[in-house]
């Protein structure tokens, strides 16, 4: 049998353990022979809401990437943009639930990356890859028109201001400790933390937990004024899309063909997304960047020692996350203290059969595993932190505004700020600009 | 190959950017098809082992939805059809007559009818079941425990990670191929 196999087999094998394990041994009242006639009903069993709408989800979302590549790279309509973020919307919040989206599905590929019984349907698979695949090819069209949680805010995006660069930087790296949290907790088998904060689905739900709810409501209010809080600081997909955008084939820009360096575009983007114009750096300044370059090159093994201890730090919080731990260190707590009140949990334990000894255990090796994996997350976070900083000290002259690839939701708001033409012609107004003299 | 790199204007950024593309477009490829084979056709869902629940009350409350996806569900086959029904009264209960205040269940939402002397059947208003667990619990401590709470895939809107299932305190959800999404109780075999 191939090695792709035992997966199914697993499935079949416990679910037909698990329909004969509910045969009882014995009843304690014996079925009665009726005489009257009566025939006791079978159990009725509604099928699954929503089988065939996953294969639509997918289908749906191939056919809004490309939509949305094909309004923003073609059509450069920002009215399309909204049409689609509307629908999608609809669509994948309102309709669908939320569920599952591709933000999420990196724990389910997570998990079923580290842990071999657990099943990924196909259906999860091409949800994660496709808006992966489309950022390699066209960048975040997926951000700027299909993900729902995208398109709730950018629809409520309506005062935008800009955000300090240094804020907005720091902020932003959130995204990546929030991304190795996820993937952390759920290589582990402590949950899906992506899906437990998730802001808006008890919106597209219509129901939830208050403390989600106002969560979630906070965020929209932020997202009035600045646009896309979400997205921007904590959406841990964005960084992996952030990543294959920058290396993306054919990328939105702002203008469609030669800038005129009119700077009409300068304060269109909500998101800080476009790079302006920069003079070649003076020898003096390039001195000085190479001099920071080295001095990070060296502080580089530091940086990661702190990164790896700051992750071995805060392992024991994190353990604190996963229900066998979290049981272990409770029905510790109740043996030492003797007053305190037991949980359903410490409960449902001690009904169970197991021994306690055997639970701690189990607990002080699933904290060994947290302490090592998170050591090389909180490492490789510093790792990471030292390349941004590294790249700050890149002093790129650049001769036109462009967007910046990694940022760039690809909303399609400053093209209409470009006068410039498709075709390359420049309204007679803008026909003396191109030179250096208006700036 | 240096003539025509150097005449297609390749330098060393292009280079690096199209080399990085393609290593992305390799491990995307790869994971994808990796995971694909891997991968199940079916989907899953979440459903409660039956025999490993411990009736604390969670599914009530803690589920998405309001009120919850899990309910009580019957295995007729398996139940006595007892008069006095350990799911069905309280405890205390004098007299066997279906007086709300004899009733376990909050809402009144499982109902008994008379068969023939002594036998009731008894079963389960859906829209008004809580999934609160009362009457699994006494039916599954004093009586055949025919009654037992399932997820109910009508209402269950599948989430990604069950908000049950992290608090349930006997891990008794599982994840189950949607084309079997239910773990029913049946006769004793032997």
């Amino acid at each position: 049998m191939a090695p792709a196999k035992p997966h199914r087999l697993l499935i079949a094998a416990a679910s037909i353990v698990a329909m004969a394990q509910q045969a009882l041994a014995e009843l304690r009242f014996p079925q009665p022979d009726f005489e009257s006639g009566y025939t006791p009903p079978a159990t009725s069993v509604p099928p699954p809401r929503s089988l065939a709408w996953e294969v639509v989800d997918v289908g749906v979302l191939g056919v809004a990437l490309a939509l949305a590549a094909w309004l923003v790279l073609k059509r450069r309509s920002r009215l399309g943009v909204i049409y689609l973020t509307a629908a999608c919307l609809g669509y994948f919040g309102f309709f669908r639930k939320g569920c599952v989206c591709p933000i999420g599905s990196i724990q389910n590929i997570t998990a079923g990356l580290c842990d071999p019984s657990f099943a990924v349907p196909l259906t999860v698979v091409a949800f994660f890859a496709l808006p992966l695949a489309a950022a390699l090819i066209f960048g975040r069209v997926f951000c700027a028109g299909v993900c729902p949680l995208g398109a709730i805010q950018d629809l409520v995006a309506v005062h935008p201001v800009r955000v300090p660069e240094p804020i907005a930087e720091a902020l932003g790296s959130l995204r990546y400790v929030y991304l190795a949290a996820a993937i952390l907790l759920t290589s582990l088998g402590a949950g899906f933390l992506i899906c437990r904060y998730d802001p808006f689905v008890a919106f597209f739900r219509m129901d939830g937990k208050l403390p989600m709810l106002l969560y979630g409501a906070a965020l929209l209010l932020l997202g009035v004024f600045v646009a896309r809080p979400y997205c921007r600081f904590l959406c841990p997909y964005g960084v992996l899309l952030g990543w294959l955008s920058r290396l993306s084939w054919r990328h939105a820009s702002v203008t469609p063909a030669q800038c005129i360096q009119c700077r009409l575009c300068e304060h269109s983007c909500p998101f800080d997304a476009i790079r302006f114009p920069a003079p070649a750096p003076s020898l003096a300044s390039l001195e000085r960047g190479r001099k920071e370059l080295v001095f990070l090159l060296l502080l580089l093994p530091v940086l990661v020692a702190g990164g790896a201890w700051l992750g071995h730090a805060t392992s024991r919080n994190l353990a604190g996350l996963h229900p066998t731990v979290s049981l272990s260190r409770r029905i510790q707590l109740e043996a030492d203290v003797p007053e305190t009140p037991t949980t359903k949990a410490t409960d449902a334990f001690r009904t169970s059969g197991r021994t306690a000894p055997e639970l701690h255990a189990d607990a002080r090796a699933i904290e060994a595993h947290f302490a090592t994996r998170a050591a090389v997350a909180g490492a490789l976070l510093a790792f990471l932190l030292g390349l941004k900083l590294m790249a700050l000290t890149r002093r790129p002259a650049r001769s036109d505004y462009e967007t910046d690839r990694s940022l760039c939701l690809s909303c399609a708001r400053c093209f209409r700020f470009c006068p410039v033409r498709p075709g390359g012609e420049v309204p007679p107004e803008f026909l003396t600009m191109g030179n250096k003299d208006n700036a | 190959m240096a003539e025509p790199i150097a005449s297609h204007g390749w330098d060393r950024r292009k280079f690096l950017a199209t080399g990085s593309r393609g290593a992305a477009a390799a491990a995307l490829g790869g994971l994808a098809a990796w995971r694909a084979a891997r991968a199940i056709a079916d989907d899953t869902v979440w459903q409660i082992d039956p025999l490993k629940c411990v009736q604390c009350g969670n599914c009530a409350t803690r589920c998405v939805l309001t009120p919850s996806a899990v309910k009580c569900v019957h295995a007729y086959s398996v139940c006595g059809h007892c008069r006095l029904c350990f799911g069905y009264f309280q405890p205390e209960t004098a007299h066997l007559q279906e007086g709300a205040e004899n009733q376990l269940c909050p809402t009144g939402a499982l109902r008994r009818r008379f068969i023939e002397e002594p036998y009731y059947q008894y079963t389960i208003d859906e829209p008004l079941c809580t999934g609160c667990a009362k009457c699994v619990k006494g039916c599954t401590t004093f009586g055949n425990g025919s009654l037992f709470l399932q997820v109910r895939h009508d209402r269950c809107v599948n989430c990604n990670e069950c908000s049950i299932a992290r608090s349930c305190p006997s891990d008794a959800f599982v994840r189950r191929p949607a084309s079997h999404p239910y773990i029913l109780k049946q006769l004793p075999t032997a």
